[in-house]
């Protein structure tokens, strides 16, 4: 009786790529999450806020 | 009878609440027309990430720890609830370097970015007591090494990783109570301080060191 | 205006425009938004669920390996038997220390184990109908404690030749008194499952208390070895890594940083050193509105500039 396993459609249960430099290592996945964060910080202070409709202003 | 009334507490505890947070800043309809940028959706999207991490959490403790070992549903359920966590620290963190670099305490707001940092170490911990819950090979392996640093504390004397019951109590009980109390005053002190101002443009913050100057006031 | 505004600890006050603002909308849009994202995730990576290990899983698959763990449970070798506090009684150099601080030491004993007993004589003690192991068990329980000591010594030191042959521990010694016989039926009742359920901690019915059990698998090889192949151990950067290839704890990758360099990865001390570098950072990132120059950065590096563009650009228009 073993655990049932939803289907994925990716599931990531074969071994990760690690990326190493000397003392440093992580995981692909671990990289692309961060990747991700300092992309996402980026582009939500870059990109254009809508919305410019009374921005001048009401008091 | 009426300055018996005054003094009541539940007077005073009303007219204090509501003085320091009427209606009209609780639920705003406007904000500072400097909040316009995408930088400011992640503490929304951090709460919202956690209003689904526990509602999921809710389904699985209806079935049990053990559920979703051998449901696929409950296996379902389990996956909703780990990348809502994901997604919580993923926001989470993204909110914190949004604020940090707003330098978001100025003003009087010190209490909500010390708030903020506790919600994030509070929130490291749950995610622990969450890991060791997991009923599988992972919460095995996470507890026989975590415990050496919380050994190494004098805490495993009292928090004892290698006891799934503690651990599961406090991760869907007690942490719980703890983060939302927390988001809740962390909100709360946000609508009664307001959304932080920019800081002074370059021109004006010259004029103001000039002003300084030519009065020989003090800075 | 205040002549003592400092610009990285007081707001300018806000004189300016406001514009419509949903909340609730907001909040509704966001709730959507990041449960949708949830969904979509799960549907297309799931979530790993390794199973877990049983003692009777290990001694099936690694025999010696749980043989040799259950004599260094008798001989008080384990990591377990030698831990100091918070299980059992070591001198205070057992313990982690900062410094003067032996936080460990002093908080002592909450959860006594003492594995000879626990682990190894009482399980064993525990099964019915055995009267060649009763008579062992007889024979350890009436010898002194030199000559535990000597059959022990005896048995460790054949041990390196150890064998499972048939289905039965092997050792080359006729020295040992009754230890041969009571690591081989050991390591019997755990191949049986019967281990499991005598490890489970407490004296009652009920408990949800696995301290033993774990303790006593995570003291032989099979589990760390099951650990390595997945990328969880400590030198691996394991404590940010996930079974599989999913993505793991990317939150503590500071926390097991310090593990990775000197003076934390070789001390003894490392979990007590790098918690106090933690804590310290932490409190300075907590304490950052109280901390003159650190509190400064975000105005210097001017990232705000980026944040509040379109406000400066009206600010300079009006």
């Amino acid at each position: 009786m073993g655990p049932f396993l939803l289907a994925a459609l990716v599931p990531l249960n074969h071994p990760d790529h690690y990326f190493q430099w000397h003392f440093l290592e992580i995981s692909a996945a671990n990289a692309i999450v961060i990747v991700l964060m300092v992309v996402t910080f980026i582009a939500a202070l870059l990109l254009p806020f809508p919305g410019r409709r009374g921005r001048k202003g009401n008091p | 009878m009426s300055s018996q009334v005054d003094r009541q507490w539940t007077t005073r505890l009303r007219r204090r609440s509501f003085g320091r947070l009427p209606p009209e800043k609780m639920l705003p309809d406007t904000q500072p027309s400097y909040v316009a940028s995408w930088i400011y959706v992640f503490g929304v999207a951090t709460i919202s990430a956690l209003v689904v991490v526990i509602a999921t959490g809710c389904v699985l403790a209806i079935f049990g720890p053990e559920w979703w070992h051998v449901s696929n549903i409950g296996h379902f359920v389990n996956s909703l609830h780990l990348w809502s966590v994901e997604i919580f620290f993923f926001c989470m963190v993204i909110h914190l370097w949004g604020k940090y670099f707003m330098a978001a305490w100025r003003g009087g707001r010190a209490m909500t970015w010390i708030t903020g940092m506790v919600l994030f170490l509070a929130s490291v911990v749950t995610a622990l007591t969450g890991y060791v819950s997991q009923t599988n090979f992972d919460s095995q392996w996470i507890s026989t090494q975590a415990k050496d640093a919380v050994n190494a504390s004098g805490g495993g004397a009292f928090f004892n990783l290698l006891n799934p019951g503690q651990m599961l109590m406090w991760h869907i009980v007690l942490l719980p109570l703890v983060l939302v109390a927390l988001v809740a005053a962390h909100v709360i002190m946000v609508r009664i301080k307001g959304v932080v101002p920019p800081f002074e443009d370059d021109s004006v913050a010259a004029t103001r060191a000039a002003d300084v100057e030519s009065t020989g006031a003090p800075q | 205006m205040s002549k003592n505004f400092r610009p990285d600890v007081d707001a300018p006050e806000w004189r300016g425009g406001h514009t419509p603002y949903d909340i609730i909308k907001e909040g509704v849009i966001a709730l959507v938004v990041i449960g949708l994202l949830t969904v979509l995730l799960a549907v297309v990576f799931g979530s790993p669920d390794v199973p877990a290990i049983t003692i009777k899983s290990w001694s099936n698959a690694a025999p010696i390996d749980f043989a040799n763990t259950a004599l260094s449970e008798l001989n008080g070798t384990s990591l377990t038997a030698s831990y100091g506090a918070p299980y059992n009684v070591q001198p205070s150099s057992a313990s982690q220390a900062l410094g003067p601080l032996k936080l460990e030491y002093w908080v002592g004993i909450h959860i006594p184990i003492n594995t000879t007993n626990d682990f190894v004589v009482d399980p064993l003690r525990a099964l019915p109908n055995q009267p060649v192991l009763d008579q062992n068990l007889a024979q350890w329980t009436g010898a002194s404690k030199a000559q535990r000591a000597t059959w022990v010594a005896h048995y460790t030191k054949a041990a390196s030749g150890m064998k499972f042959i048939d289905g039965q521990v092997v050792v080359k010694t006729t020295t040992a008194g009754p230890v041969p016989v009571m690591i081989n039926d050991l390591t019997q009742m755990a191949r049986s499952g019967a281990l499991d359920q005598a490890l489970i901690t407490g004296d009652s019915f009920y408990s949800t208390d696995y301290t033993e059990s774990l303790l006593f698998i995570s003291d032989g090889n099979y589990l760390g070895d099951v650990a390595t192949k997945q990328h969880l151990q400590g030198n691996q950067w394991g404590v940010m890594n996930e079974t599989g290839s999913y993505p793991g704890q990317a939150w503590l990758w500071l926390y097991t940083f310090w593990y990775q360099i000197p003076p934390f990865s070789t001390s003894g001390n490392g979990d007590i050193l790098v918690l106090a570098v933690m804590i310290l950072l932490t409190a300075g990132l907590t304490f950052m509105p109280f901390i003159p120059g650190l509190r400064a950065i975000p105005r210097k590096s001017r990232v705000y500039r980026v944040i509040w563009r379109e406000h400066y650009r009206n600010q300079n228009t009006t």
